[in-house]
Parts: C-alpha cells; sequence; structure tokens
C-alpha cells in the first residue's frame, strides 16, 4: 500500500523500475514483495470475512436447541468449509503476507529470491478458494464431512469432491512455492553480518514454518489424491471391504495435520517475540533458548500426531508413547511463555494496541496451551475427544492466537506500510471488544464440552441452552467489532479521515531491526544495496547498548 | 445447585426456567458444566486425573499470569520509566525447562496407569457388540442370541423434524419453542431412544465396537467409554457399572446429515432383572413370528415394556441364516388403514431424516419419494431397494417385514403416490 511514486507525469525512462505499474495490471502483474504481502493480507481478510459469516450461521443454528435456520446437512457444509476457509484462506495467507512485507525488510535483501514465483504462488489462491467455495452451489452441496475429510464418509460427497480436492491441491501448491521462496530468501539474502543466530525470530520462525510446510503440504496432497482415487478409480486404499483401511487414511492425514498446527501458531510465536520486547522497551529474554524451542516444537510436531485420534482403538503401547510425547510439547512451549513473561519483567511497559492484542495472546494462548496438554493425556481425551472442549481447545489457539497475533502485527507495521499512524483510540475499543467477545465465545465451550456435547451438531440436549446462547451473542460481537479494526486499517491504507504520511522512520521508539532504519512509507524497493547490520539493530540479542 | 443454574440462566439472560433437574444435565453425574464423576471406577479415575491436571494448570496459571500482572501494573512506564536490560539467566532457563518435566511426569504416572486398565478387556462377564448405522446403533448380545436397534425416540425425533410450530425450520427463538423442547421427550430431547440397552451392574462387560457404513463414536459419558465405530475394524472397550440407573450417550464421530440424532441410552439394572429382560428379548423372537402390533419401531416409552424390534436380528446380518430357518406361517393380510398408520411411524423414525416429512427428499443425494418412479412402480423393485439399500441409502433388512410393507405402503400412497399396497408375505417371499 505504498503510494510513494509521484512522477506520474512523465513517461518511464531508464529508471523504469522505481515504480509501479499503474491501476490493476499492476496487482495483476506485480513481482514485488510489498504489492504481493498487500495483495495476501486482503485477501486473508476477505477469507476472514466469509469464513466469519459461517461461523455466525453455525452460531445462530446452535443459539437454540432445535432447527431454527438450516438444515442439518448444510450445517455440516458451514462447519467443514469454515474451517477449510478459515485455515487455509485466513490464517496462513495472513502469515505469508507478513512474511512477504517484513522478511525482505527485516534481513536487509531488496525481494524475495524468487519474485515470478511469489506471484504465482498468491494468483493461485483466489482460483482455488473460487473453486473450494463454488461447491456449496453444487448439486448435493459442499463438502459436508469435516475439514479432516475422514473416509468413508467424505466419500459420500456428491459433485463437489473433485472440486474439493483439486482446490486443496492448488492451496497446497501455492503454500509450497511460498515456502520455498521463504527458505532460499533467508538463508541466500541476508545483508552481511546477519549470522542465522543474529536473524530477528520473526524471520527464525517463518523458516521453521516454511521447512514444516515444505514437509507436510506433500502429505496432504497424498492424503486426498488416495481419496480421489478411491471414489472414482477404484482403488481401496481407505475401504476395509477392498482390503484398504479407514484408519490409514487418519493416520496421513495428522501426519500433515499435526505440524499443520504449528504452522499455524510458530509465526505467531515470531509476531510476539518481536512486539514485546519492543513495548516493554527491553530486549527480549531468552533468545537462543526461544530459537531452540522453536526447534523443538517443530520437531515434536512430526511424532504426535496421533493424540487426535487417541478413540480409533490404537495399540495401549502407541497409547502411551504418543500421551508422551505430546506432554513434551508443554516443556518448549512453557520456555516460550516463560521468556514472555521475563522479557516484560521489569521493562519500561507502555500498552499501545499491538502491546494489547500481545499480552493478551500470551494470556489466552496459555489457557489454549493448558487445555491441550489436558487433552494429551490419553485416558481423560477419551472423554474430551470430539466434544466442544476440543473446539473450545483449537479455537483459543487459533483466535486469540493466531489471528491475535496476525492483527498485533498489522497495527504494530502499518505505519512502516503506509507512513499513516492508526487511530490509536479505535485501537483500544477494537482490542477490548475483542478480547471480551472472544472469551465469551469460547470460554463457555469448555463447559458444555465437559457436560457431554459432542462437535459438529447443528441441535442440542436443553441442557446446553444457557452456555451456548452465550457463545453465540459472544461471537456475533466479536464479528462486528472487527469492522472497527478494518476501518482503521483502511483510512491507514487511503489516508481517510485526513490522515498524513507523518509516522517516523523509528515508529516505536524502543523497536530494532533493519525494517526501522528506512523511511515510512516503505520505498517500493528497499535495500538494493545490502545494508549495513548496526549492533543497536540486533532487538533480539540485546539491542540498543548491549552488545554480544 | 439451584443457585447455580440460576446464575448461569442469570448470565445467559435467557429467563427461561429449565424444565426440570433431569434437564440440566442429561449425564447422570454432571453437574452441567463438568465432567461426570461417573459410576464405574475407572470413570471415578478419569474424572480424578481430570481435575488434578486442570488443577495443576490452574496452579501454573496462578503463578505465570500472577508474574504478569505484577510486571504490567508495576513495570510500565508511568511507575518504571527505566527498563532493565537483562536478557538471559542460564540458571533461571535451566530451573524453568526442568521444573515443567517434573511437574509432567507427575500428570503421566497416573495416566499411564488408568490407561492401562483402560485397555485391559480380559475375563468380561458378558459381551455386547456395538454396530453403528447411518443413524442409529445395533446392540447384540454375543452368544445370546439377542440383538436389536437402537434409533432416536419417536417423541425426540418428531420435535426436532417438526419444529415447534410444526412446520419446519422455524427461524425464531421464541421462549416458548424453547420451552416446548425442555418438555418434549420427557425432558430428554435428543437423548432418549426407542430402544435402550440393558445392561447387568457389577459385572464386566466388554464391547466390540464396529460400524457398517461410516465412522461413529460410542460414547457415554458416565462410564467414561468412548471408541470409535469403525468399518472393517473391532473396537474393544469395556465397563463396570457400579450404581443402576439410566445412563445416556451419544455419537461423537461426525458421521453425517443425522450424526447429532443418534443417542445412546444404557439402563444398568441388577443382574436378575437384566436375565428377566434377556428372556423377554428370546421369547419376543419368537413370537414376533406372529405379526403383532407390539413390534412397532419408535414411539416406545423407556419405562415400558421394552416394545423391542426383535424380528429382524438374525436377518439384518445375513439373508443366508434367515433362509436356513423353517419356514415361517403364512403373514396375516392387513388393512390399508392398518399399513397405513404403522407405516408412518416407521417412516418417521427411519426414512423422514432423508427423505423428509413432506416426501420431497432433499435431491440429489436424498431423492423425492412423491412421484418417484421407485414408489409409484412395481412392488418388488420398491421392496428390494428398502430391503438392500442403494447408494447412500443403507439396507433396511433388519426391520420387520410387518414393518417394510407398512413404510412401502405409506410411501406408495401418500403425497399423491399411486403405487399399490404392499402386505407382509410380498416382503417375506423376496427376502429369500
Amino acid at each position: 500500500m505504498a503510494h510513494t511514486h509521484d512522477d506520474h507525469a512523465h513517461g518511464h525512462d531508464d529508471h523504469a523500475h522505481h515504480g509501479p505499474d499503474k491501476g490493476i495490471m499492476r496487482w495483476i502483474k506485480t513481482t514485488n514483495h510489498k504489492d504481493l504481502g498487500t495483495l495476501y493480507l486482503f485477501f486473508s481478510f476477505t477469507m476472514f470475512f466469509i469464513g466469519g459469516l459461517m461461523s455466525l450461521v453455525i452460531r445462530a443454528e446452535l443459539f437454540h436447541p432445535g432447527l431454527q435456520f438450516v438444515e442439518p446437512e448444510f450445517f455440516n457444509q458451514m462447519t467443514t468449509m469454515h474451517a477449510l476457509v478459515m485455515i487455509f484462506g485466513g490464517v496462513m495467507p495472513g502469515f505469508v503476507g507478513l512474511a512477504n512485507w517484513m522478511v525482505p525488510m527485516m534481513i536487509g535483501c531488496s525481494d524475495l529470491a524468487l519474485p515470478r514465483v511469489n506471484n504465482w504462488g498468491f494468483w493461485i489462491l483466489p482460483f482455488g478458494f473460487a473453486m473450494m467455495l463454488s461447491t456449496l452451489f453444487m448439486d448435493g452441496g459442499g463438502p459436508a464431512g469435516g475439514w479432516t475429510m475422514y473416509p468413508p464418509l467424505m466419500l459420500q460427497t456428491g459433485n463437489a469432491f473433485p472440486f474439493l480436492i483439486f482446490s486443496i491441491h492448488l492451496l497446497g501448491i501455492s503454500s509450497i512455492t511460498g515456502a520455498i521462496n521463504v527458505v532460499v530468501t533467508i538463508l541466500n539474502m541476508r545483508t552481511p553480518g546477519m549470522t542465522l543466530l543474529k536473524m530477528p525470530l520473526f524471520v527464525w520462525a517463518w523458516l521453521i514454518t516454511a521447512y514444516l510446510l515444505i514437509a507436510v503440504m506433500p502429505v496432504l496432497a497424498g492424503a486426498v489424491t488416495m481419496l480421489l482415487t478411491d471414489k472414482y478409480f477404484g482403488t481401496s486404499f481407505f475401504n476395509a471391504a477392498g482390503g484398504g483401511d479407514p484408519v490409514l487414511f487418519q493416520h496421513v492425514f495428522w501426519f500433515f495435520g499435526h505440524p499443520e498446527v504449528y504452522i499455524l501458531i510458530l509465526p505467531a510465536f515470531g509476531v510476539i517475540s518481536t512486539i514485546i520486547p519492543t513495548f516493554a522497551r527491553k530486549p527480549l529474554f531468552g533468545y537462543d533458548s526461544m530459537v531452540y524451542a522453536l526447534a523443538s516444537i517443530a520437531f515434536l510436531s512430526f511424532i504426535v500426531w496421533a493424540h487426535h485420534m487417541f478413540t480409533v482403538g490404537m495399540p495401549l503401547a502407541g497409547e502411551l508413547f504418543f500421551m508422551f510425547a505430546t506432554m513434551l510439547i508443554a516443556v518448549p512451549t512453557g520456555v516460550k511463555v516463560f521468556n514472555w513473561v521475563a522479557t516484560m519483567w521489569r521493562g519500561s511497559l507502555t500498552f499501545e494496541t499491538p502491546m494489547l492484542f500481545a499480552i493478551a495472546f500470551v494470556f489466552l494462548f496459555t489457557i489454549g496451551g493448558f487445555s491441550g496438554l489436558m487433552l494429551a493425556m490419553t485416558p481423560v481425551d477419551f472423554q474430551y475427544h470430539d466434544t466442544y472442549f476440543v473446539v473450545a481447545h483449537f479455537h483459543y489457539v487459533l483466535v486469540p492466537g493466531a489471528v491475535f497475533s496476525i492483527i498485533a502485527a498489522i497495527y504494530y507495521w502499518i505505519p512502516k506500510w503506509t507512513g499513516r499512524m492508526y487511530n490509536e483510540k479505535a485501537g483500544q475499543w477494537h482490542f477490548w471488544l475483542s478480547a471480551i467477545f472472544i472469551n465469551l465465545t469460547f470460554f463457555p465451550q469448555h463447559f458444555v464440552g465437559l457436560a457431554g456435547m459432542q462437535r459438529r451438531v447443528p441441535d442440542y440436549a436443553v441442557q446446553f441452552t444457557d452456555f451456548n446462547e452465550i457463545s453465540t451473542i459472544g461471537a456475533f460481537g466479536f464479528f462486528f467489532a472487527q469492522f472497527i479494526f478494518i476501518f482503521n486499517m483502511l483510512a491507514c491504507c487511503y489516508g481517510w479521515f485526513g490522515r498524513k504520511q507523518d509516522a517516523p522512520a523509528r515508529v516505536w521508539e524502543g523497536a530494532h531491526g533493519l525494517e526501522w532504519t528506512v523511511p515510512s512509507p516503505a520505498p517500493y524497493h528497499t535495500f538494493e544495496e545490502p545494508p549495513p547490520l548496526p549492533e543497536s539493530e540486533l532487538a533480539s540479542i540485546g539491542g540498543g547498548a548491549h552488545a554480544h | 445447585m439451584m443457585t447455580r443454574r440460576r446464575l448461569a440462566r442469570f448470565a445467559a439472560g435467557s429467563g427461561v426456567p429449565l424444565a426440570s433437574h433431569d434437564a440440566w444435565a442429561y449425564t447422570a453425574t454432571s453437574n452441567g458444566w463438568n465432567m461426570p464423576t461417573g459410576v464405574t471406577q475407572i470413570a471415578h479415575s478419569v474424572h480424578s486425573l481430570h481435575m488434578w491436571v486442570f488443577l495443576t494448570c490452574v496452579a501454573i496459571g496462578v503463578v505465570v499470569f500472577g508474574v504478569m500482572l505484577y510486571s504490567i501494573i508495576n513495570h510500565r512506564r508511568s511507575k518504571h520509566p527505566n527498563p532493565a536490560n537483562f536478557h538471559e539467566n542460564v540458571k533461571v532457563e535451566i530451573a524453568w525447562t526442568i521444573a515443567p518435566f517434573v511437574i509432567l511426569i507427575c500428570l503421566a504416572v497416573p495416566a499411564a496407569g488408568t490407561l492401562i486398565k483402560m485397555e485391559d478387556t480380559r475375563n468380561s462377564d458378558l459381551t455386547v457388540k456395538v454396530t453403528g448405522y447411518q443413524w442409529k446403533w445395533q446392540y447384540e448380545y454375543v452368544g445370546q442370541g439377542v440383538s436389536f436397534f437402537s434409533t432416536l425416540s419417536h417423541a425426540s425425533n418428531a420435535a426436532r423434524q417438526l419444529g415447534a410450530h410444526g412446520e419446519g425450520l422455524s427461524g425464531s427463538f421464541s421462549s416458548a419453542d424453547l420451552k416446548q423442547l425442555e418438555q418434549a421427550d420427557g425432558g430428554h430431547y435428543l437423548v432418549n431412544v426407542d430402544n435402550p440397552l440393558y445392561l447387568p451392574v457389577g459385572k464386566k462387560i466388554r464391547f466390540l465396537i464396529t460400524s457398517n457404513d461410516v465412522i461413529h463414536a460410542w460414547w457415554v459419558p458416565d462410564f467414561a467409554v468412548k471408541k470409535d465405530a469403525i468399518p472393517g475394524y473391532i473396537n474393544e472397550v469395556w465397563t463396570k457399572i457400579d450404581e443402576p440407573g439410566v445412563y445416556r450417550g451419544v455419537c461423537a464421530e461426525l458421521c453425517g446429515r443425522d450424526h447429532g440424532f443418534m443417542p445412546i441410552v444404557v439402563h444398568a439394572v441388577p443382574e436378575d432383572e437384566f436375565e428377566a429382560f434377556l428372556k423377554r428379548q428370546k421369547d419376543g423372537d419368537l413370537e414376533a413370528q406372529v405379526p403383532s402390533a407390539e413390534t412397532v419401531v419408535g414411539g416406545a416409552a423407556p419405562k415400558a415394556e421394552p416394545a423391542v424390534a426383535t424380528t429382524e436380528v438374525a436377518a439384518a446380518d445375513t439373508a443366508d441364516s434367515a433362509a436356513a430357518a423353517p419356514p415361517p406361517p403364512a403373514k396375516k393380510a392387513l388393512s390399508e388403514a392398518d399399513l397405513l398408520a404403522k407405516g408412518k411411524t416407521v417412516y418417521e423414525a427411519n426414512c423422514q431424516a432423508c427423505h423428509q416429512a413432506n416426501g420431497q427428499g432433499m435431491p440429489p443425494n436424498f431423492p423425492a419419494l412423491a412421484g418417484s418412479t421407485v414408489a409409484n412402480g412395481p412392488p418388488e423393485a420398491h421392496i428390494e431397494q428398502i430391503l438392500k439399500g442403494k447408494k447412500l441409502m443403507p439396507p433396511f433388512a433388519q426391520l420387520s417385514d410387518e414393518e417394510i410393507a407398512a413404510v412401502a405402503t405409506f410411501e406408495r400412497t401418500s403425497w399423491g403416490n399411486k403405487g399399490s399396497v404392499i402386505q407382509p408375505d410380498q416382503v417375506s417371499a423376496l427376502r429369500q
């Protein structure tokens, strides 16, 4: 959104590469990391809006027992599509957008290593999602077997089925290209002097996330392709009657699915590790252990997948192994939380909107982590599994976790992107409304889940009415509160309400990092030459006067 | 309890009085917002583990959030303008890596102990095979020759199908609607079935859990038993119920359209009552050869004499065994009015979820019956389809000849259809 060029009076000369094209073709043809970051973020928030509308259909139906608005079949389509849209369309592109914008500016290079691939990776997404969403209008409706796509149920999908599979392939290709781009950029294009252990933590988090993506997206592609051939080409990978195994799909899916969970949260850890030191005016505590914790979490994510399927009837030894391995994740995750708290300790804290969201992240993500630890315990998981307790758990880590971190990151960097400061008062309103409504939405779901309400049902026993009413009120409140944010950010992009491009280069006085050494808004091309790397910009290891 | 209920209601602002204590918690031993304490030793252990890990988390939360809050209050810039500059401390970092390990071990050891007990299915006194179908459960007392289907009770089914005003989706949240649902089905809306599972107390019961179509999960919270029902797999799980009572559960794994509408009801009774139940079932099995109005599926009140669909037991699995049985006596022809009355009940319990009360279905997966070529065509094809299923439609061979004849007649003469009346012996002829 950097409208920095003002030379449209005369034609392009030898400086042809210094400004973007005009009009729509700028966005279609662009290979600029900032433009693509912007596209990713606009796409992400469009998907958050669509997925949010689906969640409102779900919550409206669940406001009271009985069927008020939608048939059970359509309800199942909504829960399935809500998950697919939010995960693959909302959170993942959101983080890719942040990586596009910030990784080159943080490591001091001019663009991502593979700019045309970057363009292609983005422009696959609108087509992939157009195909996926179009299934809602097909004969037999959209997919209704849950985003986990377990056969045999998934094989009962109508005409939507091959379109769903193909759209997942497209999203996978997009993710893999984006991930390869991030890895190649980070490993090859850091400014001289920025060794791996001097990189900002957001860059570290994304490097590890990108490796996870490259490792597991092909596994998902394989799993859904086997589903496709089971349905149309007579194979029996997952069909017991043909010698196949329905549980095999779950193993393969969750071998993708669990690292995927960390793909959705590791970049958030990077964002929070960037924001908290800025507003604590104090270096991040335990930079090295933060990096090792990220790497440990990433490794463990590959050996815990079956904790999603304790009830399928695994051998005792398997259940014990996956229980112990899963509980182990609490250790590196705990280290991260302790480090954030220690970073705040004896700092000089101020509470601008990004910091408020970051602090809420630490509180609420930790609550999601606690319920995760509870879920790790196999015998108790038998009671929690597939209830609203699980719904509450993963929404706590995904909404006040991943989504809050994306919001915090946008508040934090939008002055750098647009040169315009957001409205702090509106930001504070947005924060408090979001924080209150998100807890209203998801906290009661712990109670109904424990008391016996299963997931993915459009109707329920009357005992659950009160908590579901609270939850629905919270969901509608949260949804509408987000428009405060959308308008606040759009006003920065377009200069509404007379906002001036007067943000200083170092927007936050406590911020360190190469992105703060360039003017706000950041020029269309930053760091054509590798910049020097002063010690003072190494926010992650000391910052300020503190040499390492 | 009253206070809690009032508080919750006050917080919700609904102001709708709950119908009864029973309605507050469908599980017998839950207070409505926590895990049931359970009625088996295993369930008690699971509940204690749950509370133990929960309180551990609360303790850690109090410390971590306490430190954070202290910092937020006392280290804000107005109170603490000059930040410290420390950024590592090896001793502290080692300590808070080791401490969670210790806590985790304190959690993992008792959890592993309980898990080992849960997985020990040896030395059972009784085996019950549980088979999931879209969307009902079949129970078979292995070796006893007793088996029956259990579906959502008629009253709950009627309440959810028709909406509060009897005209489908109401689109409104009136408190009258809510009150009606609260009182529907004796306060057990959606957690009541036509034929409950009877189990003896004090006996180790082994369940063999499988499925006939997609994956389901059999869950009774008061027993802490939840196991997936997977086609091609037979999962084992066991329970030993300490206290007689009625325990309710639900299908926990998404299994399609009516996933939320295939509850489980277990009547745990003393052994002599259980034996009497088995005997009634076996006797009913013989009597069922004679058509009788009692064999209607659905509509039976849970406390009433179990009105059981036992006729179909053997036929459900293999047509061969039915063929091997001695030829049944000729079926008595029923009047069209009788067939229609019974057919409507059978339709509501088995067919309506997909084909809808108005016979319009939900094309294309669930085709309309009104005006369909099957319902207006030759009787044989219609009966065959009910017996064998087609595409998404599961077989309904478990229904008795009378029930199939009745429901087919109902379908062939309703919604403007002009098909012929079908009698039970036409069905039995096609079974062989």
